[in-house]
């Protein structure tokens, strides 16, 4: 089992950051490497159990089923069920947690997959970096931008 | 009656290693916080043995026993709860957790605590706890990191609680220039070096970069910068073996590069200031750093700061195929410049054009002017290792309002540039020194980071370098010097 972990301090309050983030379907508004994306049987968005399909920008589709979401917690847990990165098991966390001292978030970002042994080191560049890490990045410029 | 529940956190900017050295001490609180007088652990237990009791007094007087629950060196987890206390505070559990950031070697702290109080109570003592003891303890212990933990309070405790290790001499190997001459005057001695000093780390070194500033040093033309008998070269790559008072960014075993003003990388072990160093994050090999840290911050101030490369600018690039030309040449080229090259082969200019260099002018005798402006009409900047016998062909090369930037004198030392020269083609002449762009260590690391991105990014293609076994240093600096080499060459110590 290979583990991914990725983590960033965020310049806006938790509950800005969640506000941009909670939304299943909302991954196209935030973060770069996703062109489109739309949740399976036109169900409700944070409805757990829900499928979201979407694809990345060089045209990979990726469908990911909600696991867990709390609005409590700022916690969304989702598995991936179809995608062109060749990996088993895979489930990720995105977590925020506020700073008291100053309107900041701490974000985590985690994952856990299974994968061949030569592509350990790869995949878990291309996700922690590629995917968490650009996406902290992409929010971070949101939030400075919009001041 | 309902529990009060207390959080708080911070970001503490130093790794998380450091921060969690400090809080798994359960007794260490009194040479960090202010408003701990005096601590220590009931009979005699050590400080991290799960169920050990500290036993402490405030600054005003209050006294309090603390008991740990737990304590998780893998989830940096820390839990206690007061046993007895002359404050009022009843069931109060408390949790420190540590979490690393990882986009920036900082640690987010989260401090959380439930307890109850007397009636009429409550706000007070969710006061004392949340302000008095964790957002004073936050920037108590951001203090203490700074100041480094010889210094701040530790006169409160003698140090002989804890058995300090005498830091002692480490042999080295090192390579020695008694004489100003040819490579042979690289010759292997052994070495002690010293524990660290103030602001120090020590380094057992994996991987030595090596420039043609080494060449010029052990020539003796700037012997204010190497005096006899000295160590030449400028960077390295390697463990932090230990570190000195007041140190408070890096720990032993962390994974470092460096580049410094003073030469003395030539060598298995080494104390450098903290200052000069990179913390290395995975996907950056120590022979790629070592190669490539003082080349690519090279190509980094040459192009962004000095030329001020941009779309269409027109680049002149000798010895394209060599370290810092073909960084140079990729990282322009990704910018959008028009892209020329000088190199000395038809081998050397393939690896040129591999590295992104559009026009490869293949020159063994310095004439390249002719070929430069019939490709763009002169060159709006050149990057200049060549120095004295391609004098007059930079000249020619030049575009008007053009800036020759001489980095390097491969064929000899420049003979002095007259400023009537210049006004002829109205050109600027720059002499730069790749330590006064790396003046302060957040620029350092800035910089650092931007090569590191750029090779994550297939921007720089991954360095190709010739390796030697660093007692071979003077083979090394021959094959440098005969223009065969191609690449960077790198020094492992044995």
């Amino acid at each position: 089992m290979i583990q991914v972990y990725t983590s960033s301090v965020i310049d806006a309050s938790a509950d800005a950051v969640w506000a941009k983030i909670r939304d299943f379907n909302a991954l196209p508004q935030w973060h770069p490497a996703i062109a489109d994306s739309r949740i399976e049987n036109n169900q409700a968005s944070d409805r757990v159990g829900c499928i979201r399909y979407f694809h990345l920008r060089d045209g990979g589709l990726i469908r990911e089923r909600l696991l867990a979401l709390s609005d409590y917690d700022f916690t969304c847990t989702y598995s991936i069920l179809e995608s062109p990165m060749g990996v088993d098991n895979y489930v990720a966390t995105i977590k925020l947690t506020p700073i008291t001292d100053g309107g900041r978030c701490f974000a985590e970002w985690s994952a856990e997959f299974d994968c061949p042994p030569q592509r350990e080191a790869e995949l878990s560049n291309s996700i922690g970096q590629g995917v968490f890490q650009a996406g902290f990045d992409a929010l971070k410029r949101h939030f400075s931008t919009r001041r | 009656m309902a529990l009060q529940k207390v959080v708080r956190s911070t970001v503490i900017d130093a790794p998380i290693e450091r921060v969690w050295a400090v809080l798994r001490d359960f007794n260490s609180h009194d040479r960090w916080h202010e408003v701990v007088d005096h601590s220590e652990i009931e009979d005699g237990k050590p400080s991290d043995r799960v169920g050990c009791v500290r036993n402490f007094t405030l600054q005003d007087g209050n006294h309090i026993r603390e008991m740990l629950l737990s304590l998780s060196d893998k989830d940096y987890v820390s839990t206690y709860t007061i046993i007895e206390a002359t404050v009022p505070l009843q069931r109060y559990v408390a949790t420190i957790t540590l979490k690393p950031v990882t986009d920036g070697q900082r640690t987010f702290w989260h401090w959380a605590s439930s307890f109850a109080t007397p009636p009429g109570m409550e706000a007070d003592l969710r006061n004392m706890v949340a302000q008095g003891v964790y957002e004073a303890g936050f920037a108590n212990l951001k203090r203490h990191l700074q100041l480094g933990s010889n210094a701040g309070r530790s006169h409160l405790r003698p140090t002989s609680t804890k058995p300090v290790l005498q830091a002692s001499p480490v042999v080295a190997q090192t390579i020695k220039v008694r004489e100003y001459g040819d490579a042979v005057q690289l010759r292997a001695e052994s070495s002690e070096v010293p524990p660290p000093g103030v602001g120090e780390v020590r380094i057992r070194q994996t991987a030595i970069g090596v420039n043609y500033l080494d060449i010029y040093l052990r020539k003796g033309w700037i012997p204010e910068l190497l005096p006899l008998p000295g160590t030449p070269g400028m960077e390295a790559a390697g463990e932090v073996i230990d570190v000195g008072p007041d140190v408070t960014s890096l720990l032993p075993g962390d994974r470092v590069a460096y580049m410094g003003p003073a030469p003395g990388s030539y060598t298995s072990v080494r104390n450098v200031p903290v200052a000069w160093t990179v913390r290395l994050g995975a996907g950056i090999d120590d022979g790629t750093a070592a190669a490539s840290l003082l080349k690519g911050i090279t190509a980094d101030y040459l192009l962004r700061d000095l030329g001020r490369v941009k779309a269409g600018t027109r680049l002149l690039v000798h010895a394209a195929a060599g370290g810092v030309g073909t960084l140079v040449c990729a990282w322009a080229r990704n910018m959008g410049a028009l892209v020329m090259g000088t190199v000395s082969s038809e081998a050397k200019a393939r690896i040129a054009r591999d590295n992104g260099c559009q026009h490869v002018i293949v020159t063994s005798d310095y004439t390249f002017s002719a070929a430069v402006h019939h490709i763009s009409q002169g060159a709006d900047v050149i990057i200049d290792g060549l120095g004295d016998a391609a004098r007059e062909e930079n000249f020619a090369a030049l575009a008007p309002c053009g800036h020759w930037i001489s980095l390097g004198q491969a064929s000899g030392p420049l003979q002095p540039i007259s400023p009537d020269w210049l006004v002829g083609k109205s050109v600027s002449f720059s002499r730069p020194v790749a330590f006064a762009y790396v003046a302060t260590h957040a620029v350092l690391n800035q910089r650092a980071e931007r090569v590191w991105q750029a090779f994550r990014d297939g921007i720089l293609l991954p360095v190709q370098t010739e390796q030697f076994a660093l007692k071979e240093a003077a083979t090394a600096h021959a094959r440098l010097e005969s223009r065969q080499s191609t690449g960077s060459l790198v020094l492992l110590p044995g």
